[in-house]
């Protein structure tokens, strides 16, 4: 397509206002985790590195990353299981009512994640007695696994029966078919997908309020409680932009790899 | 060892779908059949008595009629706000850019999707603020004032938060544009506006209604930001959030409502093979 | 085959829900209090606490009652803190607690749900030394049997950014009425408890509505505490229930008028003077609070221990004075750094608590001891509260 200077000239002013509409807010928390003023006023009135040193030290920090971590770490892993599972029985094989389960499969982050949470509250706390550690990896799990399970789809919907009947037709079973073949083409999807879980995973805090039990604090629990505190909003600044840092070249790496096509 | 290929997707599908079922939609159905049920008026625990006066409740006060709208009409503004950001976005990234810096570009929009929603948001808080806030900083040399919080302080911040949901879908969409067609409709002699809206778009429709799953669907359960942002504002997930803990069946009830707009709306665009999108 | 195959599956699906649904815990009917004596098990308990009740230095490194506990007992204590009595009967029943400090209108709809134990109080050696006209209330005692041992008791103040509302308010009216000085900057507690607080208003501006109690409102008046709140809504900036919010709101200039719990105005003045917080003349709603044992707890031994550190004369001077409120220890009064802390609080007197209506749960039998009239229960206070956030 052909397009004239100015239309790509606009094109790319609409970029620079759409990646300034992003970052701006992102600006404004690493600016404030600096901040010296602890109510946000702007401008800023000072710089200091207090809250980075007190961030460092904090021992509540550790522990809310280390749960979200191993929380988000389960409930991947959970997801790339049954979502690949999944997405290879509805892309390749018919069956009687696929159509319906595979918009089952979309209903986990279609419907809006305070009626799964209040749902998986109410059984928890009256099948189970207590919300627990758990609790929260299940309820993760279950959304997780539509993520990975779009991932892979759309990966197996591209790859096609093909390669797998060649395989099989040269004398390969069906398990070597899957690890020399099927599997190296959709791993990349497994990669992004299971990316894409952990973040949302990482990051979830609608459900996990509902799910959590007493005194399993993940990151964002953590973050939701300091939110507010005087003492401690800056420090939660701090943890936000530390996670930016952080979170970036994952994200491009993965971004390489599904990239990867022809 | 031959099995028919039933068995092999019955044996693949099994465990995903066992757990599907019974954990999530097992909830769900334990959750709505609560809505028929009552409520010991005193400690606030469910009785398995049926009644329908939760019902009654919803649909004769005219509050949760407004709520209702109020929220959609949340849900739909930003839903088009996104759409609008998205697409030159989207396009820019797919078929401008060069390939060498399209993962640069993406992993630049996915970033913010790891900032937690929290912090995000009570940035956007704080940027609202009516003396202190950014936004009052910014816009008063032209005599204008932050909005404060409200609907509008909800709007930006849903927006802000879903645009990353938007551009990602659409933007595969456009990738997959075949560059053969765009020349085709070139070589007919159509401008680029004239291809840009009669050959991309209705291509990438499918792709854009998936994007509109997350930003609707997000935006209807949503009570956090509307907290943070909403000063006396209401949503739908408030009024479920409110009432979940003394009144259940109560807020089952309300809960069905955004339900069921979800179910309609998956279901008037399952045609359109956006699912196939996500 | 592919038939009986879903058949078996919806059956599954079925089985599992109605098991789903089915299942609920039973309360714990007539397990007594425990004997004792109070051993020295090790264990863990999670506290649920007003804030401000149950400070581990998080707030302020040298503001900490938990951690001396900890080490003294060997008991690991998680405190996790609500901001309205809705959250936290909530999270009782949510399961995983093991203690709470109840106001009256948490207390007994606790007690009654089967979500606490009575308590033993000869295993609380410092019971004795609690006020007098704090023990045995309707509100801890139910049948003869104790549930807890009061912590303190205070009013939920009228607060107001020095300087932003003139002259310095010393009646509701500021809140109420349309022409506010301080329209649009106006808070309000966003529990349908709150409805009492406009009760409390139309006792002094209606009183030809003949309420006595602002929980005991029949229809009439709870018609008119409705419409009382109606007219204040366009005042408002936004409802508060979370106070560190609150703090980071009137700090920003966003609220300058409304209820409040002297804690916030403390913190809001830590550094410099920033907010006043009164009782205004018409009196005010108020809490008395006590902390409880769940019925299912594990570690029943450190409850116990916490439930007598709490109301130690030293560790309840401390809780009083950072929060702001009367204590409930007559000792701690001698205790507490600021001499005339006792004084400030009216913790000794009776006068002053005449106008304050301390929280309880509002039921169908007026709590006045009118028999003439139902009265409405909070489950229909719930109800119109949430429609009247709604409108």
């Amino acid at each position: 397509m052909k397009l004239s200077r100015a239309a790509k000239r606009t094109l790319l002013a609409i970029m620079a206002i759409g990646f300034t509409f992003i970052y701006l807010p992102l600006l404004l928390v690493v600016i404030n985790s600096f901040n010296t003023n602890k109510s946000f006023a702007w401008p800023p009135t000072g710089f200091t590195t207090e809250w980075w040193s007190k961030a460092a030290v904090n021992e509540g920090i550790r522990d809310a990353v280390m749960r979200s971590v191993i929380t988000a770490l389960i409930a991947t892993t959970i997801a790339l299981i049954l979502g690949s599972l999944a997405a290879a029985a509805i892309t390749r094989y018919d069956f009687f009512g696929r159509d319906t389960v595979s918009l089952l499969f979309v209903l986990p982050i279609a419907l809006p994640g305070i009626v799964t949470g209040i749902a998986l509250n109410n059984v928890f706390t009256n099948f189970f007695g207590k919300l627990t550690f758990f609790t929260i990896v299940i309820g993760h799990a279950t959304f997780c696994i539509v993520v990975v399970f779009n991932n892979v789809a759309a990966r197996y919907r591209r790859l096609g029966m093909n390669l797998q009947e060649a395989s099989m037709d040269l004398g390969a079973n069906r398990f070597t078919t899957f690890r020399l073949v099927t599997f190296p083409l959709i791993r990349n999807a497994l990669v992004a997908g299971g990316l894409l879980a952990f973040g949302l995973s990482f990051d979830e805090i609608i459900v996990t309020t509902f799910t959590a039990g007493a005194g399993q604090t993940t990151l964002p629990i953590w973050i939701f409680q300091n939110l507010f505190r005087p003492n401690q909003a800056p420090i939660v600044n701090v943890v936000a932009a530390a996670l930016i840092l952080v979170s970036i070249l994952p994200i491009y790496f993965s971004q390489r790899l599904t990239a990867d096509k022809e | 060892m031959q099995r028919s290929p039933k068995a092999r997707a019955a044996s693949l599908i099994s465990l995903p779908l066992a757990w599907l079922l019974i954990i999530y939609i097992g909830s769900l159905f334990a959750l709505f059949i609560t809505s028929i049920w009552k409520i010991d008026t005193f400690t606030s625990k469910v009785i398995r008595e049926f009644t329908l006066q939760n019902f009654i409740d919803v649909f004769s006060d005219r509050a949760y009629f407004n709520v209702t709208i109020r929220t959609l009409v949340v849900a739909i503004s930003v839903t088009l706000i996104c759409v609008l950001i998205a697409i030159p976005m989207a396009f820019f990234m797919a078929r401008i850019a060069k390939p060498k810096s399209r993962p640069v570009l993406i992993a630049l929009v996915l970033t913010p999707l790891w900032a937690s929603y929290l912090v995000k948001i009570y940035a956007w808080r704080t940027m609202f603020y009516p003396e202190t806030g950014f936004l009052n900083w910014l816009i008063s040399p032209l005599g204008g004032s932050s909005p404060g919080f409200g609907m509008i302080a909800v709007i930006i911040g849903l927006s802000y938060l879903w645009l990353p949901y938007m551009v990602l879908p659409i933007y595969a969409g456009m990738e997959k544009l075949p560059n053969s067609v765009l020349d085709a409709s070139a070589d007919l002699g159509a401008k680029p506006g004239r291809t840009f809206f009669g050959v991309v778009l209705p291509i990438t429709w499918p792709a854009i209604i998936a994007g509109s799953i997350f930003t609707f669907s997000l935006s209807m359960g949503d009570y956090i930001t509307v907290q943070i942002l909403g000063g006396t504002f209401q949503m739908l997930g408030n009024v479920v959030y409110q009432n979940f803990s003394l009144n259940l069946p109560f807020a089952a009830a309300v809960a069905l409502i955004p339900v069921i707009i979800m179910i309609i709306y998956l279901g008037s665009v399952r045609k359109t093979g956006a699912l196939d999108n996500l | 085959m592919r038939v009986g195959k879903h058949r078996k599956l919806a059956a599954l699906i079925a089985a599992g829900t109605l098991l789903l649904a089915g299942c609920s815990s039973s309360s714990d009917e007539g397990s007594g209090a425990y004997a004792g004596p109070v051993k020295d098990t090790p264990g863990t308990i999670n506290v649920l606490a007003w804030p401000g009740y149950a400070e581990d230095g998080s707030t302020d490194p040298n503001v900490d009652w938990v951690t001396p506990f900890e080490e003294a007992t060997g008991c690991t204590v998680n405190v996790k803190t609500y901001g309205t009595s809705d959250e936290a009967v909530q999270l009782m029943q949510g399961g995983g607690y093991d203690v709470i400090s109840a106001s009256g209108d948490a207390s007994l709809r606790l007690i009654y749900g089967g979500d606490l134990q009575p308590v033993n109080l000869d295993l609380i050696p410092n019971y004795v030394d609690i006020f007098d006209n704090l023990k045995d209330r309707p509100w801890n005692t139910v049948d003869g049997e104790n549930y807890g041992v009061p912590h303190g008791r205070g009013a939920n103040v009228l607060q107001y950014t020095i300087g932003k509302v003139n002259p310095a308010p010393t009646s509701w009216s500021v809140v109420w009425e349309p022409n506010s000085p301080a329209k649009g900057k106006v808070t309000a507690y966003d529990s349908a408890i709150y409805i009492a607080d406009a009760a409390v208003y139309l006792m002094a501006t209606k009183p030809e509505l003949g309420i006595t109690d602002p929980y005991a409102l029949d229809q009439t008046q709870f018609d008119a505490a409705m419409a009382l709140l109606a007219q204040q809504k366009p005042l408002i900036a936004e409802y508060w229930a979370d106070y560190t919010k609150y703090i980071g709101a009137v700090q920003s200039g966003s609220i300058t008028v409304g209820t409040s719990w002297q804690v916030i105005a403390n913190v809001l003045n830590g550094e410099k003077a920033t907010v006043g917080a009164v009782k205004p003349v018409e009196g005010a709603t108020g809490w008395s609070d006590t902390w409880m044992i769940s019925s299912k707890t594990e570690a029943i031994d450190c409850a116990y221990k916490w439930l007598n550190h709490i109301i130690t004369p030293d560790v309840n001077a401390q809780a009083a004075e950072w929060f702001g409120e009367a204590p409930a220890n007559s000792k701690a009064c001698a205790l507490t750094a600021n001499k005339d802390h006792c004084k400030l609080y009216h913790a000794e007197e009776t006068d002053y608590w005449s106008n304050v209506y301390y929280w309880k749960t509002p039921t169908e039998e007026c709590l006045d001891g009118r028999t003439d009239v139902m009265c409405v229960p909070y489950a229909e206070w719930v109800k119109a509260w949430s429609s009247f956030r709604n409108q």
